[in-house]
Order: C-alpha cells, then sequence, then structure tokens
C-alpha cells in the first residue's frame, strides 16, 4: 500500500524518466538536455495558467457569495444547457481577450509597449523554475543561490511595469507605473528580510535545501515547518503582507486603482496583451505562495507524519496549500478596503521594516538559544520579543474613529 | 491593536460567504430572464399615450397641444397638429394629433412630458425591454406603437391612474354642469323673452320705449352660461 503511493508520489519523475527514456541512444547531450527542460517546463505552463483561469472564475465566485451575490453561474457548454456553475467562464474570457481589438496609442512608443507584456510574463514563469513542487521535482535546482534567482528574476519585472506605463504616454499609465514602482520596491524590502530569516536558520539558499531543513520530526510525528515557530510565525505573516504587495492585491492594489488612475500602467493596454499583464499579475501571486509555502509552511511536505496525510502525493501537498493561500487572498480581496498611497508607504517603512528586523534578531536568538533554554521557555520568550513591538509600532495604524462634527448643519 | 480590524472584518465576509448558501433570504440578486419580479409602482420608463376608446387611434385624449414638446428637455418630443378637429372625451371639438413620435434613443425618463400635460393624456409606462434591432427606424416611436389604453395605466400605476380618473370625472361633471347651466339659462331666456315679447303685445304701442332696457338685466345672467 505505502508503496503504491510512493509510487503516486513519484509519478511526474518516473513519466519524465519514462519519455527521456524514449529518445533515441544516439541523441546528442545537448538535445536530451533541451527534451528534459522541455519536459520539467510543459507541466508548469500548463498546470499554473490552468489554474489561473480557474481562479478567475473561484474569484469571481467568491467575491460574489461574499458581496451576497450569486456571481457568474452562467457560461457553461456552449450550445448546451450545462452551465457548470459558470466555470465555463474563463474559456468565454480567453476566446474574448484573443479576438478584441489591440488599440495602440498613436503617441505609444510601439516597440516598448508590445515588449511591456512579455518583459513581465518571462521573469514570472522564470521564477517558476526554482520552486520544488514535489518531492525530487525542481525544474531547476541551484543548491547556492535558488532563493537569490527568485528574488533577482522577480524583481526585474518592475522593469516591465515602467516600460508598460512609460510606453503608454497616459498621464494615467505613468502615474500608475510610478505608484507600483514606489510599492514594489519598498515591499521588497521586508520580503527579503522576512524570507532571510529561514536561510538563517536552514543555512541554505537551496528552496530543495529549504525543504529538507523542515523534515525533522518534533514530539514523533510533528514536522518541524517554520511556521510553528515564533519567528516563522511573525515571518510568514510579513511575507504574506509584503508578498500581496508586490503581487498589487487587495489592499495594496493602488497601481490600478480604477477610482483615481482607471487601470493604472496597462490603462492603454487592450486584448491579448491585457490578458498577458493579468495572467502575469496572477502567475507572480501564484509564485510569491509557492515561496511562501517553501519557505514557511514546509514545501511539498504534509503538517504530520501519520498514515492518512502522509499517503497523499507531495505534490498534491504543494498545490492544496498553494489553492489555500489563493482562498486567503481572495477573501482577504472581499474583506478589505484599498490603501492610500502615504499609508502604504508608512506601511511598508515604519512597520514591515522595523518589524522584519526585529524578526531577525528573534530567530538568531531562537537559534542560538536552543540548547540553554528549553522549548516551553524560549517559545513564549521569543513570541513575546514579536508581540510586544508589534503592538507598540502597531498603534500608530489603527483606525482612529472620532465623532465627527458637522459645524454648519447643527 | 492592529489586525483584530481585519479580522473581524474577515469573519463578517466570512458569515456572508457561508450565509449566502443556506440563507436564499441573504441574496438579493434576480436571475433575470428566468425569473422576474413585479415592477414596482412608482417605476417608469418611458411615455405612453392613453387612449380611452376602442379604437386606439379615435380615443387618444392628446390635444395636440405641444405643451410636451416645447418643454422636453431633450427635445425627443415631434408632433404634428392634424387640419381638422374632433370631439374629445367631453365632447368638446379639439385637434389630435397627426404624428406623434418620440425617439427612444433620446429620450432620459425625465416625465417631465408627464407633469407639463393638462389632458391627463401622456403617462410613463413601466415596460423596460425596449432594445430593438434596428437602431434607427426601430427607435422612433409613433403613435400607434406609443397609445396605450386607460386599463393598461390603471393596471401599471393604480393609484396615479385614480387621481388622473377622477381629475378627469371632475372636468367631464364640470362640463356636463356648465352644459346643463347653458341649456336652464337658454331656457330661461327665450321665457323670458316670451312673456317679454307678451307684455309688451299687451302693452301695445306705449310698450317700445319701456321694451329697450327689459334684456340688459338679462343679459348679464346670459354671459356666464355663454
Amino acid at each position: 500500500m505505502a508503496e503504491l503511493f510512493a509510487k503516486l508520489d513519484a509519478l511526474p519523475v518516473t513519466l519524465k524518466h519514462l519519455l527521456l527514456g524514449l529518445l533515441p541512444g544516439a541523441t546528442p547531450e545537448w538535445l536530451v538536455a533541451v527534451v528534459s527542460a522541455v519536459l520539467s517546463i510543459t507541466p508548469i505552463l500548463a498546470v499554473f495558467p490552468l489554474m489561473f483561469a480557474l481562479t478567475t472564475v473561484i474569484e469571481r465566485k467568491g467575491l460574489g457569495r461574499i458581496q451576497n451575490r450569486i456571481g457568474p453561474n452562467r457560461v457553461g457548454i456552449p450550445l448546451t444547457d450545462i452551465r457548470l456553475f459558470g466555470f465555463g467562464q474563463f474559456i468565454a474570457d480567453g476566446i474574448k481577450s484573443l479576438i478584441k481589438e489591440d488599440v495602440v496609442p498613436r503617441a505609444a512608443d510601439k516597440v516598448v509597449h508590445f515588449l511591456a507584456p512579455i518583459a513581465l510574463l518571462i521573469p514570472v514563469l522564470l521564477t517558476y523554475s526554482v520552486l520544488p513542487f514535489g518531492k525530487n521535482m525542481v525544474p531547476l535546482d541551484l543548491p547556492q543561490t535558488g532563493l537569490l534567482f527568485f528574488f533577482a528574476v522577480g524583481a526585474s519585472t518592475e522593469l516591465s511595469v515602467f516600460m508598460a506605463g512609460w510606453s503608454s504616454r497616459n498621464k494615467y499609465s505613468l502615474l500608475g507605473a510610478m505608484r507600483a514602482i514606489a510599492q514594489m520596491v519598498s515591499y521588497e524590502i521586508p520580503l527579503i528580510l522576512s524570507a532571510l530569516t529561514v536561510v538563517m536558520i536552514a543555512g541554505t539558499l537551496s528552496l530543495p535545501g529549504i525543504v529538507e531543513s523542515q523534515t525533522e520530526l518534533k514530539f514523533g510525528f510533528l514536522y518541524t515547518w517554520h511556521l510553528f515557530t515564533p519567528w516563522g510565525l511573525v515571518g510568514f505573516f510579513l511575507f504574506l503582507t509584503a508578498a500581496a504587495a508586490e503581487a498589487n492585491r487587495t489592499p495594496f492594489d493602488l497601481p490600478e486603482a480604477e477610482s483615481e488612475i482607471i487601470a493604472g500602467y496597462f490603462t492603454e493596454y487592450s486584448g491579448f496583451k491585457f490578458a498577458i499583464f493579468f495572467l502575469a499579475e496572477y502567475l507572480g501571486l501564484f509564485a510569491m505562495c509557492g515561496l511562501g509555502i517553501t519557505l514557511f509552511l514546509g514545501g511539498w511536505l504534509p503538517p504530520v507524519k501519520l498514515a492518512p496525510f502522509t499517503w497523499v502525493p507531495s505534490w498534491c501537498w504543494f498545490l492544496g496549500k498553494l489553492s489555500a493561500l489563493i482562498v486567503l487572498f481572495i477573501w482577504l480581496r472581499g474583506t478589505l478596503p484599498r490603501l492610500r498611497t502615504d499609508q502604504l508607504m508608512g506601511f511598508a517603512w515604519k512597520f514591515l521594516l522595523p518589524m522584519t528586523l526585529i524578526n531577525l534578531v528573534v530567530a538568531a536568538l531562537w537559534h542560538l538559544s536552543a540548547n540553554s533554554i528549553p522549548l516551553v521557555a524560549r517559545w513564549p520568550l521569543c513570541f513575546a520579543m514579536l508581540a510586544i513591538p508589534y503592538w507598540l509600532l502597531g498603534r500608530g495604524f489603527e483606525a482612529k474613529f472620532t465623532k465627527r462634527e458637522y459645524r454648519f448643519a447643527n | 491593536m492592529l489586525g483584530t480590524g481585519i479580522l473581524k472584518g474577515m469573519v463578517e465576509t466570512a458569515k456572508n460567504f457561508a450565509g449566502s448558501y443556506h440563507d436564499p433570504e441573504r441574496l438579493t440578486t434576480v436571475e433575470y430572464p428566468e425569473q422576474r419580479i413585479a415592477s414596482k409602482e412608482n417605476a417608469r420608463q418611458f411615455p405612453f399615450l392613453v387612449h380611452d376608446t376602442e379604437d386606439p387611434m379615435k380615443g387618444l385624449r392628446c390635444v395636440a397641444c405641444q405643451i410636451c414638446e416645447k418643454e422636453c428637455p431633450p427635445q425627443c418630443i415631434y408632433i404634428v397638429k392634424s387640419k381638422d378637429k374632433r370631439a374629445d372625451y367631453k365632447g368638446q371639438m379639439q385637434f389630435y394629433p397627426a404624428t406623434f413620435d418620440i425617439d427612444l434613443s433620446v429620450c432620459m425618463s425625465c416625465q417631465i412630458c408627464v407633469e407639463v400635460c393638462p389632458f391627463e393624456s401622456i403617462k410613463m409606462d413601466t415596460e423596460f425591454e425596449l432594445s430593438n434591432t434596428d437602431r434607427f427606424g426601430g427607435l422612433l416611436v409613433n403613435k400607434h406603437q406609443l397609445a396605450k389604453s386607460n386599463e393598461h395605466y390603471r393596471k401599471i400605476h393604480p393609484t396615479e391612474a385614480a387621481a388622473s380618473d377622477a381629475a378627469l370625472a371632475v372636468e367631464v361633471a364640470k362640463a356636463q354642469a356648465k352644459a346643463k347651466a347653458d341649456v336652464e339659462a337658454k331656457a330661461k331666456a327665450a321665457a323670458e323673452a316670451k312673456t317679454k315679447a307678451e307684455a309688451a303685445a299687451a302693452a301695445g304701442p306705449v310698450g317700445a320705449p319701456a321694451s329697450a332696457p327689459a334684456p340688459k338685466p338679462s343679459s348679464p345672467a346670459a354671459a356666464p352660461a355663454a
């Protein structure tokens, strides 16, 4: 029985080796490498855009329910009465964006305008290459630089955002691009600093290595996910906050605040280029969630080493955790309004940055006091060291409601 | 503490999410083409012309006074007055509209035409499925399409229609009273003239100067009747 589940777990890897084995023996080595790369890339290009497509529908339905509406429930299979609860919607949306007119402003810098969505999508897809999706399932294992590669490639999306904003020759595009750059640069720092704690503890930049560092067992059955430590718990939420800002998700979706600047840096994009922006934005969010899972939620590990949990294939755990985080982001989108730009900047520099720095210190303390202080005392101590600054720093960001005085109406 | 508001909000949205599945009361959406709700009494979409008789064209209350045409803010009404006259509901001779067109694409449903109409002849309809495949001719609604019966008006706006009917009944009663008074006054005048004539005949030639002031008191009485 356990063997069967192990086989199921390794199914994607076995399948790849099987397909590679079909190559004739005289194949040159470089061709084998290329075929191997293609075989690794294809599932990523199939699974994550499909996940994006389903997410758009689920998000619209979920937001609808959150607002006590029904949400999209019409589009199913064409020419029949089968509606599939509206899950055919993404196909209709895709066809629509494909056949829509692609309008390029006359004054636009046409080459840059054309390149911007591509320059956004490619780095976002590249970030997937270092994520471990399951046991032995990392397309590009960079033992020295995995996390660095992720952040370096992920940060280059800022360039394409500015390309889009600048080349459109539109004030709203430019304003949106400037907002986006300011936001992404500001939140990059807490994002990287919160990820750095894990690197400090795990002692490696390799993402599969970081997952390996969480395989130790506590109490004989509980995996030591970094989430279960005080610095990991706080670090995970700091990471999620910064990731939401990096991915332009609510409440940090100022770069495309419709009420203020139309659609931000992609105001002048239509048709398929707009769809690529949309796709890249969601893929960026998924990649960030994937990184958060790898760093804090034990990657492809189940929470406990008990029978029914270990039966589930590792890649299912990864996708399950990813789906849970996506649901969390949809839920947040349905709950929170958008921040103001000054609030956004203040939050990054006055709250997230100090908190991540304190978190680094606490992680170091946690690591160094591992042998001297017992866990029962160490956990509350470290948690208090984070909770008190959280409370102190957070005081300035609480909403202050005062009774509004209407001088002339009274 | 920072974050408690977010948690509270998330609990609220989670309640909405779960509640919308098991409590249909929460969902205000009506899935339109299949489900419909009765239109509200105060709804208004597009004007129609009220008629009272079986034949819509004969019973139109509109007398082509063109007040609505002049008052219409977007100028979407076009009226051509008839050459001849015909009796209205009171029996009075009035013009009628030879052409009465409203441009559906221009009308903004403001109801000003209804407000200014002194004849209770143009009212707002609640029909809202007004789309058309012909975007030029199809959107210019002529008087045949505009004419709808008073029964229809009573059905869609019962309260307003009752007020309108009452106002018209008062007008009819007034007209009838006036006609009656007219007839009586005429009869009275005739009777007076008859007695005068008899008296004059009895007085003989002397009555000639006396009969001259006699019509004077009778003429103020006749004037309001006329």
